[in-house]
């Protein structure tokens, strides 16, 4: 157990050194480019750089921080299966933030906003990127205000800050943090296993590690085949990006 | 000002199931028709293609093929004493949008109601006497029997390739079959689908219970299947991507796959999509339709005059475009009077989870929307109710639809929400766990009811559709007794833990519980208690007719869509019959 337990810590500080890395360059080359547009600053751009760096298009460096150790919390990574931090649920999270769906595109977003009992519903003016914006500004300020940065803390401690936003007991600028907190676990067992092109369950990771085989086009000759091992499909899940094209003009399994 | 049209002889507002279906039985009785579909065209190609349709996230997560809430959302309170709030996403149920209507992205099991339904309430007086009935409970006869509609429901069941094993065929009881159904005058048009795992483990612990339990009737093809109108379906291919998915490999029946290409054909029928219906007109009298208004994708206002006027929107949008538009008295709690919003019902759906040991592989993404056992003992009225306090009940049923692992990832109670423990338990019971369901019927209350909220509007300034709406006492002890027999067959099956949680109040709109709405605008015999008439025609409007679940005088312990197909050719059946002989009221009073 508490092998395990450094393992992780070794982890997360990995993907935060090169989630510091990436940031750092990005500013760093558009510094460049908006100041010397000349072909010179090109060759400035260091020859390592590299080029699968994650790209942040919607969160802060601050919150991708918090974000990477927080989801890390709740899926975490062990020494069978890779966890949240593995799979890159972090952009994932950053996409869809960026995405129609961050802008509340699947809501319906007119007042009056009036709370509500719990069948009722979400009831809150925010939106998703809006509702993650105010929870994460305010949690980070709160941290820091205190001096404990969430991804300073000792393992213990951060699932004990997460249980504290679970019971909904941190006010987060108007955001009750139980609603925050259930909207991250939701959006991280999302970028687990929604499939790789938004961005998270990177190389089918969460796939694997479930047993989910992905988009294959056809169970028909295997469906009656009860309890068979598949064991050999679920090792290589078939995403929509590595998916065989779909030809409807076969005839399919007429009998 | 609106642009007006010229006239033609109909307009068909909404081209899902049955707009569909009305749309054809007129052309070919020679009618000009407008189909006016608030939604995109779309087609099996490439609308529906893999691997783009394969998407878990955007299709069933984030619901994009539903009606956009942001334009058209409905308000929510379990009781009057609440005030009703918009649900702001889709959870509980997803009405569609778009050329073919929720019957793009449905389930497909089909079924056909009990007899006894159409008569429910002299079916209950007569067995166990007037006093048994709940007075809280407006249960009411339908104005139709099943005899009525046995062809009409051959008939769609035709159109949609319906597979399965009949139990009935005209009084003789079928080995293989259900044996509780109502007499059909034939055979299925196809066999059932194969049985997968979760199939097997159900049947053989209900049948060790001494239960008959059969494959669920399904619209996902068993076989290449050529329909009356010459178009063929192909087997399906058990893909896992079927409840709120469009099918890539023209194998289940939708408007798309049954009917469409010869509709879409017809020099009498002129599709508009992007047609956002806002107002059926009437004349000064309010006592005929002359056309209807909408919004084009342009955004203009365009008014298209026409002689017949069909509603097949879906219930809800039924019951919203009567109440915009002043067809029909609106239902009113607190007298007990008016019709239109009156006995809205929904499904009691209540479930168990069945967790297995690692020997036993699910496999749980091989499947169709319609991979189910099921058993019919415990719905309707197959079972004595005497001493059970109740009416109604539910079929039960295996439902491993797809292995989709955002949505389908069971964990035992107890489980934490998160981290380590989370993880573990959800890799470890997610090929190795059975869901079972119970799907149960609703019966309608005074208080349960739908009407224009006062407060939150649309995306053009119309009042949204509010509804009223709680379990009632009824539904919640006929769920209770139902789920403890779902929870036996569980236990029969073999499972290390089951789980069963019978449905409870009140009615949550965060948990998905089907997307039947049932009710609003029911049918009937009588004016004061129906909003139509039994041949879904507006009482007050006679050139209106509204056909949709929005019918259903409460909703039975099945899927609806059958039932609601033989309701829409019916009703074809009048006006084509008779109707166009001579307009008018086709029940005079
Ligand atoms: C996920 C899911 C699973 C289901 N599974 C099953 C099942 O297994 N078995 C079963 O029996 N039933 C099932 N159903 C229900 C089934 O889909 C419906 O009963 C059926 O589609 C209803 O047919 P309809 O013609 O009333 O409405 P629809 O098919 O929904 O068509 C209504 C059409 O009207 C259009 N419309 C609405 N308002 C306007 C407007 N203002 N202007 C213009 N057009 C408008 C809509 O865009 C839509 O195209 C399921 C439904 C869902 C959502």
């Amino acid at each position: 157990m508490k092998k395990n337990e450094t393992e992780k810590e070794e982890a997360v500080d990995v993907g935060r050194r090169t989630l510091f890395k990436a940031a750092g360059l990005v500013a760093a080359s558009a510094a460049v480019s908006s100041t010397v547009a000349t072909s010179s600053a090109v060759a400035d751009i260091p020859p390592h750089h590299d080029m699968k760096a994650t790209q942040y298009v919607f969160l802060h460096p601050a919150e991708v921080t918090f974000l990477t150790a927080a989801t890390a919390r709740l899926i975490p990574s062990d020494a069978n299966t890779p966890g949240a931090l593995e799979a890159d649920v972090t952009n994932f999270i950053d996409k869809a933030l960026a995405s129609p769906w961050g802008g509340g595109s699947d809501m319906y977003v007119s007042g009056p906003w009036k709370p509500g009992t719990p069948e009722q519903g979400y009831q809150l003016k925010f939106t998703p990127s809006e509702l993650y914006r105010t929870a994460l500004t305010a949690i980070n300020k709160q941290l820091a205000a205190a001096n404990t940065p969430f991804d300073k803390m000792t393992q213990t401690q951060q699932d004990a800050y997460l249980t504290k936003l679970e019971s909904g007991s941190v006010d987060l600028d108007g955001v009750p943090s139980a609603i925050f907190f259930s909207m991250l676990l939701q959006n991280t067992i999302e970028g687990f296993l929604a499939d790789p092109s938004y961005g998270g369950n990177k190389d089918m990771l969460g796939w694997k590690a479930i047993g989910f085989p992905g988009a294959y086009v056809s169970w028909y000759d295997l469906a009656d085949k009860h309890g068979i091992n598949l064991d050999s499909r679920t090792a290589n899940p078939i995403s929509m990006a590595n998916a065989p094209k779909h030809d409807m003009s076969h005839s399919g399994k007429g009998e | 000002m609106a642009k007006t049209l010229e006239a033609v002889d109909a307009v068909v507002i909404g081209v899902g199931m049955s707009g569909s279906i009305i749309a054809h039985e007129l052309t070919k009785a020679g009618q000009k028709v407008v189909g006016l579909e608030r939604g995109a065209g779309r087609n099996t190609v490439p609308d529906f293609q893999a691997p783009a349709m394969h998407d878990e996230l955007k299709y069933s997560v984030r619901k994009g093929l539903m009606q956009s809430a942001q334009n058209e959302a409905v308000t929510l309170r379990n009781n009057t004493d609440q005030t009703a709030l918009p649900i702001r996403r889709w959870q509980a149920f997803l009405p569609g949008t778009g050329l073919g209507g929720s019957a793009v992205h449905w389930n497909g099991n089909i079924w056909r109601f009990q007899e006894a339904d159409f008569v429910l309430k002299s079916h209950i007086e007569k067995r166990y006497g007037k006093d048994f009935i709940d007075p809280r409970l407006s249960i009411q006869d339908w104005g139709v029997t099943y005899a009525d509609l046995e062809p009409h429901y051959t008939r769609f069941e035709n159109l949609y390739g319906a597979c399965g094993k009949a139990g009935n065929i005209q009084g003789k009881v079928q080995p293989g079959g259900n044996p509780f159904e109502a007499p059909r005058s034939t055979e299925y048009p196809n066999k059932p689908m194969k049985q997968t795992y979760a199939c097997s483990l159900f049947s053989k612990a209900a049948e060790s219970l001494g239960y008959k339990p059969f494959p669920m009737p399904s619209c996902t093809m068993s076989q290449r299947y050529t329909n009356p109108l010459g178009l063929t379906m192909e087997a399906c291919v058990m893909c896992g991507f079927c409840e709120r998915f469009g099918c890539e490999h023209k194998a289940k029946a939708s408007p798309q796959t049954t009917i469409l290409p010869v509709l879409l054909k017809s020099d009498l029928f002129e599709l508009r999509t992007h047609a956002q219906v806002q107002k059926v007109q009437l004349d000064k009298q309010g006592k005929k339709a002359t056309g209807v208004t909408y919004i084009n994708a342009a955004g203009e206002e365009v008014f298209q005059p026409a002689k017949l006027v069909i509603m097949s929107m879906f219930s809800l949008n039924n019951v919203r475009m009567m109440l915009l538009s002043g067809i029909g008295k609106p239902y009113d709690p607190k007298t007990q009077t008016g019709v239109v919003g009156r006995n809205y019902t929904y499904q009691t759906i209540s479930g168990a989870q069945v967790f297995f040991d690692d020997d036993v592989r699910v496999n749980p993404f091989m499947a169709s929307g319609s991979t189910m056992s099921v058993i019919d003992e415990f719905s309707g009225d197959n079972f004595d109710h005497s001493e059970l306090g109740f009416i109604g009940g539910a079929y039960l049923y295996s439902n491993i639809t797809n292995g989709q692992p955002i949505g389908f990832h069971p964990v035992p109670p107890g489980t934490p929400r998160w981290g380590q423990e989370f993880k573990q338990a959800m890799l470890k019971h997610y090929n190795h766990t059975v869901k079972l369901g119970a799907h149960g019927s609703s019966m309608p209350t005074p208080t349960n009811y739908l009407d224009l909220d006062p407060t939150y509007k649309d995306a053009w300034g119309q009042p949204l559709l509010r509804m009223t709406f709680d379990f009632t006492e009824n539904d919640i002890k006929m769920s209770a007794y139902i789920t403890s027999k779902l929870e036996q067959i569980g236990k029969a099956m073999g499972g290390k833990q089951v789980v069963a949680s019978p449905r409870k109040g009140p009615f949550d709109s965060n948990i998905y519980q089907s997307t039947h709405n049932c009710g609003g605008a029911v049918m009937g015999a009588d004016p004061k208690t129906s909003a139509v008439n039994p041949y879904l025609q507006c009482w007050d409007v006679s050139n209106v007719f509204v056909v949709g679940a929005s019918a259903f005088v409460h909703n039975g312990s099945y899927n609806p869509t059958g039932t609601l197909g033989a309701l829409t050719y019916h009703a074809a059946e009048a006006l084509t019959t008779k109707y166009l002989k001579s307009p008018g009221p086709l029940v005079s009073l």
